[in-house]
């Protein structure tokens, strides 16, 4: 697995340098992986880079871009969008010839529509949205401050909001709120057959040989027996 | 006591803390929780909660979370049977 950077479009015109963690050793599957979002970003880290390992030894290339604005980039997070962030994703998928997408938890709003391959764990903005403002509502309250959860929206449809540490500007959050997961060619891998509970809920970074076993070998299984 | 929600809110709190099942089996009405466990801080509170909304199909209001309520494994059982023999 080696780092690579790639070009990401900025709205603004031109583009940034982004990171992304690869294995790419020329194979016919190349596989995009969406990471999830903030906070659950950070907790499955380690868990989607043991899905890479796994992959990479099943001969499935696998490329994990960073989202603008977050992990590794040097991109403001009030410059982005999810449109910015789709955008990035597709310039990604094009940058690295991606044949499929795995789109990890929140990462499945964001995953290019015209690649096939497995939404795992979707999740939707407003619910995504309803768990960062609440972790707002409840710091800001031990800090002796009161927030409200509809107060907190007004101000955030106007201005902006700091949520779980990224600034995000007005545009994100009226469009992040309305952002429903698509149907779409993607096949939607539930919690329950990984088994066990999603990593993203978890209180603090963890990590699951299991679940990495069961997530690569669906994918594996399923790209080798379509090639077969 | 109800068996089922006190169940649910065990493996809850199981999920979201990734403690063993046996551990949480052992929780008291005392055994502490907000103020208590580390791992417990406002990001996992705010997730712990979401949680028990979605597989507890109770809604709550944030003005109801306080650190009374999340104090202890008995109080936190209490506010969700209460919430659910209301809806």
């Amino acid at each position: 697995m080696t780092p690579a950077l790639w070009p990401a479009p900025r709205v603004q015109g031109g583009h940034t340098e982004e990171l992304a963690l690869i294995c790419d050793a020329g194979r016919a599957h190349r596989l995009l992986i969406v990471p999830a979002l903030f906070d659950a970003a950070n907790r499955m880290r380690r868990f989607t880079i043991e899905v890479m390992r796994r992959l990479d030894g099943a001969g499935i290339d696998c490329f994990l871009p960073d989202l603008p604005g977050c992990n590794e980039s040097l991109a403001a997070p009030a410059e982005q969008t999810p449109s910015s962030w789709r955008a990035a994703m597709a310039a990604a998928a094009a940058h690295f010839r991606a044949s499929q997408v795995l789109a990890i938890h929140g990462g499945a709003l964001l995953a290019p529509s015209h690649l096939p391959g497995w939404q795992y764990a979707p999740a939707n903005g407003a619910g995504l949205l309803r768990a960062m403002l609440r972790a707002r509502i409840l710091s800001a309250r031990e800090a002796g401050r009161n927030e409200t959860q509809e107060q907190l929206l007004a101000q955030g449809g106007t201005e902006g909001l700091e949520l779980s540490g990224y600034r995000l500007s007005a545009a994100f959050l009226t469009e992040f709120q309305m952002l429903e997961v698509a149907t779409s060619q993607q096949r939607v891998i539930s919690q329950e057959e990984l088994g066990g509970a999603g990593l993203w809920l978890r209180a603090e970074p963890g990590e699951s040989r299991e679940q990495a076993d069961a997530l690569a070998a669906i994918i594996a299984v399923s790209l080798t027996s379509a090639a077969a | 006591m109800d068996s089922t929600t006190d169940q649910r809110l065990r493996l809850i709190l199981s999920d979201v803390l990734g403690l063993s099942p046996d551990r949480v089996a052992g929780f008291s009405a005392e055994t502490g929780l907000f103020g208590h466990l580390p791992e417990l801080d406002s990001m996992a509170v705010a997730g712990l909660l979401t949680e028990i909304e979605d597989r507890l199909d109770i809604v709550i209001d944030d003005d109801e979370v306080d650190g009374e309520m999340l104090g202890s494994f008995g109080s936190l059982r209490n506010f969700v049977e209460a919430k659910r023999k209301r809806t």
